[in-house]
C-alpha cells in the first residue's frame, strides 16, 4: 500500500481555505485527513520543514507539440517541465500537426499522455483544421476525451461561426478557449502597437484588435448562456471589459500569464526573439491592468502559454521568428516574484490563481489537499535563490526570457497521485 | 576622441560627436569626388560585400561606388540567383560570405532589426543599407550633410518631412540624427501614415500642411506607394496628391531659400510636381552624389579607419 506523510510544512489549501503549519497525507494516491499509528509506520515521510505544501499548480495553457512538431516539444519533455514547475496538471492546446480536431488525434494524445510525468489532458478544435470555416466533431471529441474547445492561436474571426460553436458546445459542457485577435487587425503585426513599434519600425498589433474580440465574445456568451474562456488576456481595456461582464453575470472567464505581469514592450528593444510572443507584451498600463485583474478576480487564473520553438526556429529575423515562450519551469517564481514581492499579493491567493482557478473552469479533477482528491502536491521553498538556465532545463526547447536571470522561490519537489515525480532538481 | 565603432547600424545609437565625425570625414571624401582621380587607396586589399536582400538601386550602386572608390574590392550579391531562394538563413549566407573572407557586410534587408541581429553573430563589420521600416543610417547622414552642404549647420532648422513616415526607415534615422543635431522637426501626412507615436520621438506630428510649411527650412518629401491604398491607410493616390502632394502653390508656403529634399524614388506628379523636382531648390540629385562620400566615410570609418586621418593631411 503506498502511503506518504508529508510533515512540518506551511501547508496552503486556498480551496479549504488551510494556511498553518501541519502534515498532509495520502494514501493510495487519494488525500486522507489522518494516517493511523500502522500507516504512520510505513509511510514514506517527507520532511517539509522550511517548505510550503500546496496542491499541485494547474496550468490550463500551455503547447506540448505532439503529434507533429516533436522537436520542439513532446508530450513526455513538456510534462517534465511541467513537473520541475511544480505543475501536476495541464491543458494542451490543439494545435499540434495535425490539428487535435478529430478523436483519433485525440487517441494518439492520451497515449502519450499516459506515460507523462503528470497529468496531461487535451482540447479539441473549434473549427476543422483551425480554419475558422466548419465546426469540428465536439460530441465526438468530448467522447475521446477533451476538457474544452478551442482554435488557439488562431481565433474565429467570423462572429456566425463563433456563435454556433459555442451555442454547439454548450450542449456538450465543453468551455470553448479563446485566443482574442482580429487578424484583420493585425496582418504582418509582430509586437504591441505604440510608441515602441514605431521607434523600432516593427509591424503593431493594437490591443483593440483584442479588445474587439473580448467584446464580440462577452456579447455571444451573453445571448448564448455558454461558458467563453479568454486566453492570455493582454490589455487593459479587455481586463476592464471582462470586469463589466462579469458584473452583469455573464459567463465569461480570463487567463493572465506570467510574462504579461512581468515585461513590457520596452522589453523588446534589442529584438530578442524571445520576447516575441502572441498576444504581445505591452505597456505599463496593461500590465498593471492585468495584475489587478487578477488580484479582484476579473481574471481567474495564470496560464503560462507554454509554447516551446527549437533555437533554430527563434534564432531569426525578429519579423520571421515564430511566437512564443516557455514558461513552466518560471511560472511560480516569477508569480510570487510580481505578485506576493512586488504587488503584495497574499501567498495563498497566488497559489489559488495557479491551482484551483484553472481547474474549476474546465471541472478538472485538480487543485486542492481536501480528502478524497488526487493527491497531486507542489513544495517548494519560497526564499530559496537560485538562477535559471533554460538549456539546462527540461524543456526541448530554451526559448525563455528568463534565462540567467535569478529567481526567488524553488520547486522541491512535485507528486502526482501520491507518488513523488520530481525531486531536488531531477526526475524521479 | 577616436572613432571606436565596428559597425553602422542605426543612427539611434550614434551620439552627436559621432554623427559630426562621419560628416566630417565624408567631406573630406566629398572633396576627392571633385579631383579628376577620384580613386584613394583607403579600402585596398579589402573586400566589400553588398548583401541586398531587398530591391534597391541608388542605394546599392551608391555603396558599390563608394568601396570601389576606396580601392575595395566589391561583390554584388544577387538575391535572386542565391542560396536564399533554396531557403538558406540570413545567418548562414552571412556566415558563408564571411568564411569567403569578406572584411566587411552592407545589409539591405525587409526584416527591421536584422543588421543587429547579424552583427551579434558576425566578426565583420556589418553597415546597415535600410532594414525594414526601422533605420536607413546612411540616407539620413546624407541627407544631412546635405543640409549643411546648403544651409550650414541645422541647428534650430526647421524641417519638414512629409508622407508615408510609418512605414519609412528614411523618416526614423532623420529624425534621430537632425533631433541630435538641435533641428526643429515636424512629420506631416495623412494621420494614418503619420500617427501620433512619433512624438515620443521628439517630433511635431502633423497633418495641416499649410502650417506644417509655414517657414520651413527644408522640406523632405517621402515616396507614397501605391499599395498603402489597398490596405486602407489613404484612399487614393489622387487624394493622396490632393491634400498632400507639393506642387508651386504649396512650394510657396517655404521660406524662399528652402531646399527640396527626397530619398528617391520619386513618383513624379503624386508626392511631388514634376517641375519642382527639376527646379532650382530641388537638392535630389546633389543628395545623391553626396551620398557616395558619405558611405565612403562609413566603410572608411567601420573598416578601423580614423576622421583626423583623413580630414587633416586634405589641405
Amino acid at each position: 500500500m503506498s502511503i506518504l506523510w508529508i510533515s512540518n510544512g506551511r501547508v496552503i489549501d486556498p480551496a479549504s481555505r488551510r494556511d498553518a503549519r501541519g502534515d498532509v497525507f495520502a494514501v493510495e494516491g487519494k488525500f486522507v485527513r489522518s494516517l493511523s499509528a500502522a500507516q504512520k509506520k510505513q509511510a514514506h515521510k517527507i520532511d517539509a520543514t522550511g517548505l510550503v505544501v500546496c496542491p499541485g499548480l494547474v496550468d490550463i495553457h500551455v503547447h506540448f507539440r505532439e503529434p507533429g512538431q516533436t522537436h520542439k516539444e513532446t508530450i513526455l519533455t513538456g510534462s517534465q517541465a511541467a513537473a520541475a514547475g511544480g505543475f501536476t496538471t495541464v491543458v494542451c492546446m490543439p494545435n499540434t500537426s495535425p490539428p487535435a480536431d478529430h478523436p483519433g488525434t485525440i487517441q494518439l494524445i492520451n497515449a502519450a499522455a499516459a506515460k507523462a510525468a503528470i497529468r496531461v489532458y487535451p482540447t479539441g478544435c473549434i473549427s476543422v483544421g483551425m480554419k475558422g470555416a466548419q465546426l469540428a466533431p465536439h460530441g465526438s471529441l468530448k467522447n475521446a476525451g477533451v476538457v474544452a474547445l478551442t482554435d488557439d492561436g488562431l481565433c474565429i474571426q467570423s462572429n456566425e461561426l463563433m456563435h454556433r460553436a459555442v451555442e454547439y458546445a454548450r450542449m456538450f459542457d465543453l468551455p470553448v478557449l479563446d485566443h482574442c485577435q482580429d487578424e484583420s487587425m493585425t496582418q504582418g503585426a509582430v509586437m504591441n502597437e505604440g510608441a515602441v513599434s514605431t521607434r523600432l519600425g516593427l509591424r503593431g498589433w493594437p490591443h483593440a484588435a483584442e479588445d474587439v474580440i473580448v467584446a464580440r465574445n462577452i456579447i455571444l456568451s451573453a445571448y448564448s448562456g455558454a461558458h467563453i474562456h479568454m486566453q492570455h488576456i493582454s490589455s487593459a481595456m479587455s481586463v476592464e471589459l471582462i470586469r463589466r461582464a462579469k458584473k452583469d453575470g455573464i459567463r465569461v472567464s480570463g487567463e493572465g500569464t506570467p510574462h504579461h505581469i512581468s515585461f513590457t514592450d520596452d522589453a523588446l528593444g534589442t529584438y530578442d526573439t524571445n520576447f516575441k510572443m502572441n498576444p504581445p507584451l505591452r505597456t505599463a498600463a496593461d500590465r498593471r491592468a492585468i495584475i489587478a485583474g487578477l488580484r479582484d478576480g476579473t481574471l481567474d487564473c495564470i496560464g503560462t502559454d507554454h509554447a516551446p520553438h527549437s533555437p533554430d526556429d527563434k534564432d531569426r529575423e525578429f519579423d520571421y521568428a515564430p511566437n512564443g515562450i516557455i514558461g513552466l519551469e518560471t511560472a511560480l517564481p516569477v508569480c510570487l516574484d510580481i505578485l506576493v514581492r512586488k504587488n503584495r499579493f497574499k501567498l495563498p491567493h497566488v497559489i489559488d490563481l495557479m491551482t484551483r482557478r484553472g481547474a474549476a473552469l474546465l471541472k478538472l479533477p485538480a487543485g486542492t489537499l481536501a480528502a478524497g482528491a488526487n493527491a497531486d502536491i507542489c513544495l517548494f521553498n519560497p526564499d530559496e535563490v537560485w538562477t535559471y538556465e533554460a538549456d539546462k532545463g527540461f524543456s526541448k526547447s530554451r526559448n525563455s526570457p528568463w534565462s540567467g536571470r535569478k529567481m526567488t522561490g524553488r520547486v522541491k519537489a512535485t507528486i502526482v497521485g501520491g507518488r513523488v515525480v520530481f525531486d531536488s532538481e531531477k526526475m524521479v | 576622441m577616436p572613432w571606436n565603432r565596428k559597425h553602422l547600424l542605426t543612427i539611434e545609437d550614434l551620439s552627436r560627436n559621432e554623427i559630426n565625425q562621419v560628416l566630417a570625414t565624408a567631406g573630406a571624401f566629398r572633396a576627392i569626388l571633385d579631383r579628376k582621380v577620384k580613386k584613394v587607396p583607403a579600402l585596398r586589399g579589402k573586400t566589400v560585400v553588398n548583401l541586398f536582400l531587398e530591391p534597391s538601386t541608388r542605394t546599392r550602386m551608391s555603396f558599390e561606388m563608394a568601396a570601389k572608390l576606396l580601392s575595395a574590392d566589391t561583390i554584388a550579391f544577387d538575391a535572386a540567383a542565391s542560396s536564399t531562394t533554396k531557403g538558406e538563413t540570413l545567418r548562414d549566407t552571412a556566415q558563408n560570405i564571411q568564411a569567403l573572407n569578406a572584411d566587411m557586410i552592407v545589409l539591405r534587408h525587409a526584416a527591421s532589426g536584422s543588421p543587429l541581429y547579424l552583427s551579434q553573430r558576425l566578426g565583420i563589420p556589418v553597415v546597415n543599407a535600410g532594414d525594414g521600416a526601422h533605420e536607413h543610417p546612411t540616407q539620413a547622414l546624407l541627407d544631412v550633410f546635405t543640409m549643411q552642404q546648403k544651409l550650414g549647420s541645422v541647428k534650430g532648422r526647421k524641417v519638414v518631412i512629409l508622407g508615408d513616415i510609418l512605414f519609412s526607415r528614411v523618416a526614423r534615422s532623420n529624425i534621430h540624427a537632425l533631433t541630435k543635431l538641435g533641428a526643429d522637426v515636424t512629420i506631416v501626412g495623412p494621420s494614418t501614415l503619420v500617427p501620433h507615436w512619433f512624438e515620443a520621438m521628439g517630433v511635431r506630428v502633423s497633418h495641416n500642411l499649410r502650417t506644417a510649411l509655414a517657414d520651413a527650412d527644408v522640406v523632405m518629401l517621402l515616396r507614397i506607394q501605391h499599395e498603402r491604398q489597398a490596405a486602407g491607410h489613404f484612399p487614393s493616390v489622387g487624394e493622396y496628391t490632393s491634400m498632400f502632394g507639393l506642387n508651386q502653390t504649396r512650394a510657396a508656403w517655404l521660406k524662399p531659400d528652402a531646399i527640396i529634399m527626397h530619398p528617391g524614388p520619386i513618383n513624379r506628379g503624386v508626392e511631388i510636381d514634376s517641375a519642382l523636382a527639376d527646379s532650382s531648390r530641388s537638392v535630389i540629385l546633389q543628395q545623391v552624389t553626396n551620398g557616395i562620400a558619405v558611405r565612403m566615410a562609413v566603410l572608411y570609418l567601420c573598416a578601423g579607419g580614423q576622421p583626423e586621418h583623413v580630414t587633416a593631411p586634405i589641405e
